[in-house]
C-alpha cells in the first residue's frame, strides 16, 4: 500500500516540480527507525521527480547533530537543508546559520503560514519571518493498557492512576515514565504552576512549585506507583510486556510497541492535588531549515517545502507516525483523522506548551536532571537539590570574562620571536654550532619527513589549541580575554575550592583514578606474568592468548559493554549479585560505586599490557641470579623481593610512566561508563574539558585552558625523567 | 627453580589463572550472548548464554543499505580496512628512518626533538580536534579517507618512534658496521641488515597504529559527513544513542569490529613480548 502511496506522491511532486537545471543538494537529519524510513520514501519520490538533480542525505547521530551543524555550516561543509527542532532556532539565528524560508514582507507569506497549524508556525517564527517549514509537532501523552485500566474512559486524573496500586501485582506499576528526565518532569511542574525557564532565559526550576512537583515524584516512587530510575528502554519494555498500566511517552513509543500489546492514547491527566490543572507537556516543533550557506537558496527552499506538501506529509504521518503540521494532510486522508493514536497526539499538541527558544534552554536539562535525581535518591532534600541545580546552571551560563586588549600580548610575543630569531642568527655564526649543523645534515635527511608531518598535524594544532585558551568562546563568537579563563578555573569560579566540579576536586579525583588504576594494572600484570613465567606450567600459550583478549577489543566497545553490564535492571553484574543472594546495586548513583565501575572497566582494559611488558622484563633477568640466591638459602619470597623486584623496576619504569600518562587522560572509559555520574563527581580533568567544549555551549577557550593545565601538570610530574628513560 | 613443585601449588596457579581468564572473557561472552539473542533488550542473566540463537542482529548490521540501495556496511568495512592499513603503513614508513636516525646518529636538535615528541603525548586531544578540522579543511582533505589516514598516522607517530628507537638501539651496531665495511651505504645497511633484524618490533608498531586507526571514532565522527565515508566505529556508535539503544545490533556490530583486530593481534602476539620490550630491556 505504501508503494502505491509513493507512486502517487512521486507523480504529484513531478507535476509540481519546476523545470530546473542540474542541482546538487544535501540534506541532514537525525531521524531513526520508522521516521527515517518515511523520510527516505519521501526523498526517493523527490529524486524521481527531479531526475537531473542529485540529493545527498546524511543521518547524523542525534548526540552530535547540533555541534556538527555549528562547525560544518560556517566552513561550507554543511547541508543545504536540515531538519531540526524549533528550540534551536534562537541559537542558530545568533550564529547566522539559517535563512528565512518565508519573509513577513513577501505577499505570499500569509498563504504559506495558513497551510500549517498555528502553534507550529509560531514556534518557527522569529522577528516576523518564518525560519523553517513545519514538519511535525511532538509532545508526550498518556498511553494506557485497556487490560489493566478497565474503565472505558481514559484516566482523568493522576490520582485515579495512583489508585490502581492495590489492584496490581507488585511486579506491575500503575505508571511508568522517565521520572529523572527534565523533559518528562516538566508536565508535572507546569501543573503546579512552575516553569523550567522564563522568557528572559532565567532558570526557574526552584521555589515552592518546583519543590511540590519533586515531592510528588518522591511520593510516587516510595509508594511503588512508578519504577525507580526508568530509562526510555525500560519504559518501553515494562509497558510492552504488560507490567505497566499506563505510560507517559511520545509517538515514538507507539512505533516501538507495534502490535505487542493493545493500547490506547489519551492527553495527559489532570492533578486533583493542583486544583485540577492538567499536566502540560512541552511541545517540540520540527521543521525543515535552510542553511544560510546554501549555494542555491531557491532550490533549497523548494526542497524543504516539498517535504511538507500533502502527499509527503501523509507518508510521514502514515509510515513515520508523525503528527504532521500540514493542515490539509488531515483532511486529504480521512484515515489519518480517524487514527486513534495520531489524532490524540494532535489534540494533545494543541494544548502543549512550546519549548522555550531561549539559547539557555539547552543548559537547563542537565542541572534539572541532576536536581531530580538527587532528590529521588534521597541524597538531598528537594530544596537543596533544586538550589544546587540553579548553582550548576548559573555556573555554566555565567557571563563571559570581559574583552581585553591583545596589544601587550602581541608585543611580548613579537619580542620573544625577535629574541629567538636573533639568538638563532648568533648561533649560526658560532663556528662550533656551524660544524655541528654541517655534521647533522645527513641525519636530517632521515628525519625531515617525520618532523614536517608532526609539525603540521601535531604541533601546530596543539599550539593553536593552547592559544585558544586565551580567548572566550561561546556559541561561535570569540574574543581575546588574556588569562581570564585560567584565573576563573584556578579560583574555582568563585565557589568553594573543593565544590563538585571545581578544578581542585576534579584534579583530586583524577589523581585517585590514576593511582588506583596503575596500582591494579601493575600488581595484576606482574602477578599473572609471574604465574605465566613458571617454566613447567601447562597450557601456558593458551592462557596467554586468552588473557590478552581484552587488549584486542576496541576500548569504546569495552566501555559500552561494561556500561551495559553495570546497568541497574539488565546488567550482568547485578544479576550475579542477586544470584549470590545480594541486593542489586544502583552503580552510578554514588561516587564510590560509580568510581569502582570505572576502575573495573579500565583495569580489564589495561592489565594485559602490563602483563606482556612484565613477561618481557622477566625474560631479561639472568637465571644465575636466582641460582646464586638459592645457593645462599633465600626463600622464594626473599628471591621475589631481593631479585625479581629490583630487576623489574628499571625495565618497567618507562612503561609504567607511559601508562600513567595515558590513564590520566583516559577519556573513553570515564565518559562512556559512568559519564561523570553522579552529577559529574567521577569526571576526570579530560572529560571535564570535553564537557566544556562540546556539551556546555561550546566554550572551546575554557576547555583549552583545561587542556593546557593538564599538559602542564603532566609535564611537571614527568619532568625529572630524561627522554632516554621513556620507551 | 627446576625442582618439582607440589601438586597443590600447581592447582592454585591454575585456579588463579582460570579466575583471570573468566574475568577477561566474561564481558566478551556477554556481548556475544547479546548479539546472538533475538530480542533487542539485554536480559538480566548472570551466565552469559543465549536462550535461543538467532543471527538476526548480524544480518541487520551486515546487510545495511542506504536509501539509494548501496551496500552501506560493505563500504564502511572497506573504509575501515583501507584507513587502518594505510595508517599502519604510513606511520611505520615515516617512523622507521626517523627512529633509526635518532637511535644511531647524533645531530643538532635530537634531544629537543625527543622532548617535544614526549610532550605531545601529554596534551589531551580535546583541544586539538577543532584546529585539526580547520587544517584539514584548508588542505581540502576533510571528509576524505586520505585526511583521516594523515591525521591517524601522525597521531600514532610519536609512540611508533619511541618503540622503534628502542628496537634499533637493541640491535648490535656491529651488524651494520660489518655491512658497511663490505661496501654497503648506510641506506643499504639499514634496508638489508637493520630492518630484518627489527621485524618483530616493526610488526608490533604497525599493529598498534592499525588498532588506533581501526578503533578511533571521535575524530572520524567530526571529520566525516557522508554516510558512505564513515568508518565502522562511527556507524556502530549510532546503535546506542541516548534515546533508544539497540543493544543487540550494537553487540553484533561490536563483534564484527573486534574480530579482525583480534585476528591480527593473534597473528602478531608471538612478537608482542619481544617487540614491546626491546626498547626498555636493552640487550
Amino acid at each position: 500500500m505504501t508503494g502505491r502511496l509513493c507512486r502517487a506522491l512521486g507523480l504529484a511532486l513531478f507535476l509540481a516540480a519546476p523545470s530546473v537545471s542540474a542541482q546538487h543538494l544535501t540534506l541532514w537529519h537525525a531521524y531513526r527507525g520508522a521516521e527515517q524510513t518515511a523520510l527516505d520514501q519521501v526523498l526517493d519520490a523527490w529524486r524521481r521527480a527531479h531526475p537531473t538533480a542529485t540529493l545527498d542525505v546524511l543521518a547524523v547521530p542525534f548526540e552530535a547533530y547540533a555541534s556538527k551543524l555549528e562547525s560544518a555550516i560556517p566552513h561550507d561543509h554543511g547541508p543545504d537543508v536540515f531538519l531540526d527542532a524549533h528550540e534551536r532556532l534562537a541559537s542558530y539565528r545568533a550564529l547566522g546559520l539559517v535563512t528565512p524560508v518565508a519573509r513577513a514582507a513577501e505577499p505570499t507569506f500569509s498563504a504559506v503560514a495558513a497551510r500549517f497549524d498555528d502553534t507550529a508556525v509560531r514556534a518557527l517564527t522569529a522577528a516576523g519571518d518564518l525560519y523553517a517549514f513545519p514538519l511535525s509537532v511532538k509532545c508526550v501523552a498518556l498511553f494506557y493498557n485497556p487490560a489493566l485500566w478497565t474503565d472505558p474512559a481514559p484516566p482523568a486524573t493522576l490520582e485515579s492512576i495512583e489508585a490502581l496500586r492495590p489492584r496490581l501485582g507488585s511486579e506491575t506499576y500503575p505508571l511508568v515514565y522517565e521520572s529523572q528526565g527534565a523533559y518528562f518532569h516538566a508536565p508535572l511542574l507546569h501543573a503546579y504552576g512552575g516553569a523550567m525557564l522564563d522568557d528572559a532565559g532565567r532558570y526557574t526550576f526552584v521555589g515552592p512549585a518546583a519543590e511540590r512537583s519533586l515531592q510528588r515524584v518522591i511520593a510516587m516512587t516510595r509508594g511503588n506507583i512508578i519504577p525507580d530510575e526508568a530509562s526510555g528502554a525500560l519504559v518501553a519494555q515494562l509497558f510492552a510486556t504488560g507490567h505497566a498500566a499506563t505510560a507517559i511517552s511520545g509517538p515514538w513509543l507507539a512505533a516501538d510497541l507495534g502490535s505487542s500489546v493493545s493500547f490506547r492514547v489519551a492527553p495527559l491527566p489532570a492533578l486533583a492535588d493542583a486544583d485540577g490543572r492538567r499536566m502540560e507537556p512541552y511541545a517540540t516543533v520540527e521543521g525543515a531549515f535552510v542553511s544560510s550557506h546554501t549555494r542555491d537558496a531557491a532550490a533549497a527552499i523548494a526542497l524543504a517545502e516539498s517535504l511538507t506538501e500533502v502527499p509527503a506529509a501523509v507518508v510521514r504521518a502514515r509510515v513515520g507516525r508523525q503528527v504532521v503540521a500540514t493542515r490539509d494532510a488531515w483532511t486529504a486522508d480521512p484515515e489519518l483523522a480517524r487514527d486513534p493514536v495520531l489524532s490524540v497526539f494532535r489534540e494533545a499538541a494543541a494544548h502543549a506548551r512550546p519549548m522555550p527558544t531561549h539559547p539557555h534552554m539547552r543548559a537547563v536539562f542537565e542541572p534539572a536532571r541532576q536536581a531530580i535525581l538527587k532528590a529521588l535518591r534521597g541524597d538531598r532534600s528537594p530544596r537543596v537539590a533544586l538550589e544546587e541545580g540553579l548553582h550548576r546552571f548559573t555556573d555554566v551560563t555565567r557571563p563571559l570574562p570581559r574583552r581585553r586588549d591583545a596589544t601587550l600580548a602581541l608585543l611580548l610575543l613579537g619580542m620573544f620571536a625577535l629574541g629567538v630569531v636573533l639568538n638563532a642568527l648568533r648561533g649560526l655564526r658560532d663556528p662550533v654550532f656551524r660544524r655541528d649543523l654541517r655534521r647533522s645534515l645527513p641525519a636530517y635527511a632521515w628525519v625531515t619527513h617525520a618532523a614536517v608531518t608532526l609539525l603540521l598535524l601535531v604541533v601546530v594544532p596543539l599550539v593553536i589549541g593552547a592559544v585558544t585558551s586565551l580567548y572566550a568562546t561561546r556559541e561561535g563568537h570569540s574574543y581575546y580575554v588574556g588569562l581570564a579563563n585560567y584565573l576563573d578555573i584556578l579560583t574555582a569560579r568563585g565557589g568553594p575550592l573543593l565544590a563538585t566540579g571545581s578544578f581542585y576536586r576534579v584534579l583530586l579525583v583524577t589523581v585517585l583514578w590514576t593511582v588506583a588504576n596503575i596500582t591494579l594494572h601493575v600488581s595484576i600484570g606482574v602477578a599473572l606474568a609471574l604465574l605465566l613465567s613458571r617454566p613447567l606450567l601447562r597450557l601456558k600459550a593458551l592462557y596467554r592468548v586468552l588473557l590478552i583478549i581484552p587488549w584486542a577489543v576496541p576500548s569504546y566497545v569495552t566501555a559500552l559493554a561494561w556500561r551495559g553490564m553495570f546497568h541497574r535492571q539488565f546488567g550482568a553484574v547485578n544479576a550475579l549479585l542477586t544470584a549470590l543472594g545480594g541486593e542489586p546495586v544502583s552503580w552510578f548513583a554514588r561516587f564510590s560505586t560509580a568510581f569502582a565501575a570505572n576502575v573495573t572497566t579500565n583495569v580489564w582494559l589495561g592489565f594485559p599490557f602490563m602483563m606482556v611488558v612484565t613477561i618481557g622484563a622477566l625474560a631479561g633477568i639472568p637465571k644465575d641470579l636466582y641460582e646464586a640466591a638459592a645457593v645462599d638459602g633465600a626463600t622464594a619470597w626473599q628471591q621475589f623481593w631481593k631479585v625479581t623486584v629490583p630487576m623489574l623496576r628499571p625495565a618497567m619504569g618507562p612503561s609504567v610512566a607511559m601508562g600513567a600518562v595515558w590513564t590520566f587522560n583516559q577519556f573513553n572509559v570515564v565518559f562512556l561508563v559512568s559519564g561523570g555520574e553522579p552529577d559529574g563527581e567521577t569526571d576526570i580533568l579530560v572529560s571535564e574539558a570535553y564537557r566544556w567544549a562540546f556539551t556546555r555551549q561550546a566554550q572551546y577557550g575554557y576547555a583549552s585552558a583545561y587542556a593546557v593545565l593538564i599538559f602542564l601538570i603532566l609535564l611537571l610530574v614527568t619532568r625529572r625523567r630524561s627522554p632516554e628513560a621513556i620507551p | 627453580m627446576n625442582r618439582r613443585t607440589p601438586w597443590w601449588v600447581e592447582l592454585l596457579v591454575h585456579a588463579a589463572l582460570l579466575l583471570a581468564v573468566v574475568f577477561a572473557l566474561y564481558p566478551v561472552l556477554w556481548v556475544l550472548t547479546l548479539a546472538l539473542s533475538p530480542s533487542g533488550t539485554p536480559s538480566p542473566h548472570a551466565i552469559p548464554w543465549p536462550e535461543s540463537v538467532s543471527l538476526d542482529n548480524f544480518r541487520a548490521v551486515a546487510l545495511q543499505h542506504d536509501a539509494a540501495g548501496r551496500w552501506l556496511f560493505g563500504r564502511q568495512l572497506f573504509n575501515s580496512v583501507f584507513v587502518a592499513v594505510a595508517t599502519a603503513v604510513t606511520s611505520v614508513a615515516l617512523a622507521t628512518p626517523a627512529a633509526y636516525a635518532i637511535a644511531r646518529m647524533r645531530f643538532a636538535g635530537d634531544r629537543t626533538g625527543m622532548r617535544v615528541l614526549l610532550a605531545t603525548q601529554m596534551f589531551p586531544g580535546v583541544a586539538t580536534a577543532v584546529p585539526l578540522y580547520v587544517i584539514l579543511d584548508t588542505l581540502k582533505l576533510l571528509d576524505t579517507r586520505a585526511g583521516l589516514v594523515l591525521v591517524y598516522a601522525t597521531t600514532a607517530l610519536p609512540f611508533a618512534m619511541f618503540q622503534l628507537r628502542g628496537a634499533f638501539e637493541a640491535i648490535p651496531r656491529e651488524l651494520e658496521e660489518a655491512a658497511m665495511v663490505d661496501g654497503a651505504t648506510r641506506w643499504q645497511a639499514f634496508i638489508k641488515v637493520v630492518l630484518p633484524a627489527a621485524r618483530p618490533a616493526i610488526a608490533v608498531t604497525a599493529l598498534f597504529a592499525f588498532m588506533s586507526a581501526w578503533n578511533e571514532f571521535i575524530l572520524a565522527a567530526t571529520f566525516l559527513s557522508h554516510e558512505e565515508a564513515f568508518t565502522l566505529p562511527v556507524a556502530l556508535q549510532r546503535y546506542v544513542g541516548e534515546h533508544d539503544a539497540d543493544w543487540g545490533r550494537f553487540a553484533a556490530g561490536a563483534i564484527v569490529v573486534s574480530v579482525p583486530v583480534m585476528a591480527v593481534f593473534y597473528a602478531v602476539q608471538r612478537h608482542l613480548v619481544g617487540g614491546l620490550t626491546a626498547g626498555s630491556v636493552k640487550g
